[in-house]
């Protein structure tokens, strides 16, 4: 550039020092975190009543790939194919799905506490599945019988759908989505679906109250390839496309004018932002129930320690946020085994005193 | 690169919110190779009129037009290679470092372009803006002028991306050097000046008359979102115009050598007020 002043050799290396250190630890942190997972994965799947070798467990996965029929006999192969893999695979694509919304949902509204918790999808779904669960029951019992498509998940995922739709609505004036008026709509949205939720299981029976309350804090247990076939392909999509949301987003950071003057389609962004996360939050919520804290911890933690750069942060939030729901429903599966505990009391327990005490080892305020 | 040809300009523009007319039939034109000076009290529309020429809020009437094309048609990305901006407050919400943000202004438009080239128009912006030691810092954790420095320097990043498409481009500054040590105010005004002499028409919003009149070539003077006057700084700055707009009993002085006219407030505390 001809204006700049001939910069000091010095700050120049250093600086070139600077950026190809920040991209060998992106590319480690990559590898690492994709290795780790496919590792905890894979003992993962071997950890339950059946207690199955990490070894075997890998041979029966390439068997399997590799299409050698020879090698597929044997109990452990059933409970392996048709138990904990289903099982486990929903778990990595649940957790992924819901650290990467997290981290999508901090980006636009550039706040580290926004989740899709907060903004109302979560609470939207919990209200439309305890409608299903309560009055489906009341009213339609016949008829949800006979429906093809389990309606709890169904309703669940219509719900958050809509009430991100709405949030959606009511925030966009036009044209122009108002990142402000979102949060503040989805808090109040939020809070009308936690007492209709509670109005809902007030008329409820015993029965009906128990399966509320289980579904409300979360399991993997009912894990199948039916319902791995209904959640990979909303969340998949997510997954894939958020890449393409990087940029934006990092440029989101700058406020909304400025993005726009660096010529980032700002509007096309958040709408296809707001899409990706209701969908796949709706899917995660409809098929494993409300597992909290997972889109808030993981990115946190990747921000605190790669940095905050979204090219680097989706994909390395997804990958943490896989391994911490296998995690936890690792030890959901063995701290009480043969019971099992929702998983969402696992992450909640977990999260929470892990989040406070990030929040204590701060130096100052700025670092969030 | 003819120096007339105006990259930019705005026609009997005007923008209302809340029933209040912020800027209203305003017309001017932004010539490439200009520094351009635009003044006015607090409030008198110089920001939505900034606003209205980067794009970023329509006009409710009057028209722009930026490189022959009407800026209601030109798309983010074209908008983004022909201006870059340069607004009054920044914060990041998260803990970006200084290269990250620098970074920001060639990651968009750049993209064309390879790694080693747009690492190299980081290294030369923050060097330009005198922030290249700093490359490694949390933007957060920076003073208030040194955030404007970094600012800066992406929006060198952008422009100098930029140019790989647009021939001709717009700078707009919009009180960057609010924050700045008075070193700093004038090397960053004399980056502006040297930016438009290679072409670029390069618009600044101030609010120190001494440095508009010393560092325009065209000065523009609103108040309550009209234009009063515009002109080379020499003929638009005088007495009566001071009174009016800035309400202030001051008179100005020539400077000796340009003719440049200056004030001084001492004027001010030594007169009785009127």
């Amino acid at each position: 550039m001809t204006l700049a002043a001939p910069a000091p050799s010095m700050a120049t290396s250093a600086l070139t020092t600077l950026i190809a250190g920040r991209r060998r630890i992106g590319a480690l942190a990559v590898v690492g975190f994709s290795l780790a997972c496919l590792l905890l994965a894979i003992v993962a799947i071997g950890q339950g009543a059946i207690a199955i070798a990490p070894g075997r467990v890998a041979e029966i996965l390439m068997a399997k790939l590799g299409g050698n029929a020879a090698l597929l006999e044997g109990r452990d192969v059933l409970v392996v194919l048709n138990i904990r893999l289903p099982r486990v695979l929903l778990g990595l694509l649940v957790g992924a799905g819901l650290a990467a919304s997290g981290a999508l949902m901090q980006g636009l509204f550039r706040n580290p506490l926004a989740d899709p918790g907060l903004v109302g999808v979560s609470s939207g779904a919990a209200l439309a599945a305890a409608a299903t669960i309560v009055l489906g029951d009341r009213f339609l019992a016949g008829t949800m019988m006979k429906l093809p498509f389990a309606a709890l998940p169904a309703g669940a995922f219509c719900g958050g759908l809509v009430s991100t739709l709405a949030l959606y609505l009511i925030a966009t004036r036009g044209g122009r989505t108002s990142v402000a008026t979102m949060l503040l709509a989805g808090v109040a949205l939020g809070a009308l679906a936690s007492a209709l939720t509670g109005l809902l299981a007030f008329i409820s029976d015993d029965r009906q109250l128990r399966d509320l309350t289980f579904w409300s804090l979360g399991s993997l247990g009912g894990a199948s390839w039916t319902k791995l076939s209904v959640v990979a392909p909303i969340i998949l999509p997510l997954l894939l496309l958020m890449p393409l949301l990087a940029r934006g987003l990092n440029g989101l950071m700058l406020g909304e004018a400025e993005a726009y003057h660096l010529g980032i389609p700002v509007q096309r962004i958040k709408a296809l932002t707001i899409l990706l996360v209701a969908l796949a939050v709706g899917a995660s919520v409809a098929t494993a129930g409300l597992i909290g804290f997972v889109g808030i911890v993981v990115p946190h933690l990747i921000r605190l320690s790669v940095g905050p750069d979204h090219r680097l942060l989706l994909p390395l939030s997804a990958l943490g946020g896989a391994m911490l729901l296998v995690g936890a429903d690792i030890v959901s599966r063995l701290i009480v085994a043969p019971a099992e505990l929702p998983i969402g009391i696992v992450t909640a327990t977990i999260g929470a005193p892990f989040f406070l005490w990030l929040l204590l080892r701060r130096t100052s305020v700025l670092d969030v | 690169m003819s120096e007339t040809t105006p990259i930019l300009s705005g026609h009997e523009l005007s923008f209302v919110a809340g029933g209040r007319a912020l800027v209203a039939d305003a017309s001017l034109e932004l010539a490439c190779g200009t520094t351009t000076i635009l003044i006015g009290p607090n409030g008198a529309g110089k920001s939505t009129l900034l606003k209205l020429l980067t794009g970023e809020i329509k006009p409710a009437g009057g028209a722009i037009r930026i490189a022959g094309d009407d800026l209601k048609v030109v798309p983010a990305w074209r908008l983004a290679c022909l201006r870059a901006v340069m607004a009054q407050h920044a914060r990041i919400a998260f803990p970006f470092s200084v290269y990250e943000v620098a970074s920001l202004g060639v990651d968009g438009i750049g993209r064309a372009l390879t790694r080693q080239r747009r690492e190299a128009i980081v290294a030369d912006s923050l060097a330009a803006a005198g922030v290249i030691d700093l490359a490694g810092r949390r933007y957060q954790t920076l003073s208030g002028g040194e955030q404007q420095r970094v600012q800066f320097a992406r929006v060198l990043c952008q422009l100098e991306a930029g140019r790989s498409v647009a021939e001709r481009q717009v700078l707009f500054l919009d009180e960057p050097i609010a924050s700045l040590d008075l070193c700093h105010q004038l090397s960053l005004l004399d980056m502006a000046r040297s930016i438009a002499a290679r072409g670029v028409a390069v618009l600044v919003v101030l609010h120190d008359l001494n440095l508009a009149v010393t560092y325009a070539d065209h000065l523009v003077v609103m108040d309550q979102g009209r234009i009063i006057a515009q002109g080379p700084p020499a003929r638009t700055l005088d007495d009566a115009l001071l009174r009016q707009v800035f309400k202030v009993d001051l008179t100005l002085s020539r400077a000796p050598a340009p003719g440049l006219p200056f004030l001084l407030p001492q004027q001010h505390r030594s007169r009785p007020a009127a």
